[in-house]
């Protein structure tokens, strides 16, 4: 029966990973691409890590097999973050099929200035509150 | 159990060979620096397969030590490609 669930999570991990190579491989742009790699892959690790775990039980192995899940689980939407982040800035072209891309009228890529569309003389003005010490 | 590791091991090394196709065709710098965080994954999950083949835990440390130095590589890569270094791509 383990034999069973550690063969089954061996394989959707391998699968999953297969799938995050063929959406790396597939999609148009960088950004897509980031969707398909990050999640798929970090799902399959997170399977096979579990199957170690189950096929050695002893508490050392589970302890590190989680340590690298944990690890796995916070490092890779940072790396994604950080990667697209800098593909934006960097100017990495984007689907031609792309609906929205809602950074593009409120982003000066040149200095790095950031707008909200709400800058009107009267936003600008100091709003006293309650609260305020005198 | 055998077969299922070998299966698993192909099924990993084609995943691999995808991504190499990506980083040798990839249209600019950051399609390469993601292809390369999604091949120290793949290791990460062979180099598990492995330690189950073989029966030597210690392989797992290998696996955190590729983690990690995957997760480094692609933050070095970003912070390079922000502070606008030389590129040809």
């Amino acid at each position: 029966m383990i034999d069973f669930i550690k063969g089954t999570l061996i394989i959707v991990g391998a699968l999953l990973m297969l799938l995050a190579a063929v959406g790396l491989l597939r999609l148009p742009d960088l950004l897509t691409r980031m969707h398909a790699t990050t999640k798929a892959a970090a799902l399959g690790v997170i399977l096979m890590m579990l199957a170690v775990a189950m096929h050695f039980a002893e508490v050392s192995v589970a302890a590190r097999a989680f340590a690298i899940i944990v690890f796995i689980i916070l490092t890779a939407p940072v790396a994604a973050h950080v990667i697209g982040r800098a593909g934006y800035f960097v100017g990495s072209k984007l689907w031609s099929g792309t609906v929205k891309d809602e950074l593009r009228p409120n982003y000066d890529p040149l200095t790095h200035e950031l707008k909200s569309g709400m800058e009107t003389q009267e936003n600008a003005k100091r709003q006293p509150r309650d609260a305020d010490p005198d | 159990m055998d077969h299922v590791i070998l299966i698993s091991q192909v099924i990993m090394s084609l995943a691999l060979i995808l991504v190499f196709v990506r980083i040798v065709r990839g249209p600019s710098l950051p399609d390469r620096v993601v292809a390369l965080e999604l091949f120290s994954t793949t290791i990460v999950g062979l180099v598990a397969v492995y330690t189950i083949k073989t029966g030597v835990a210690s392989f797992l440390d290998a696996a955190i030590v590729i983690a990690l130095m995957g997760f480094l590589a692609s933050i070095g890569f970003a912070r390079f490609l922000e502070r606008g270094g030389p590129r040809d791509d």
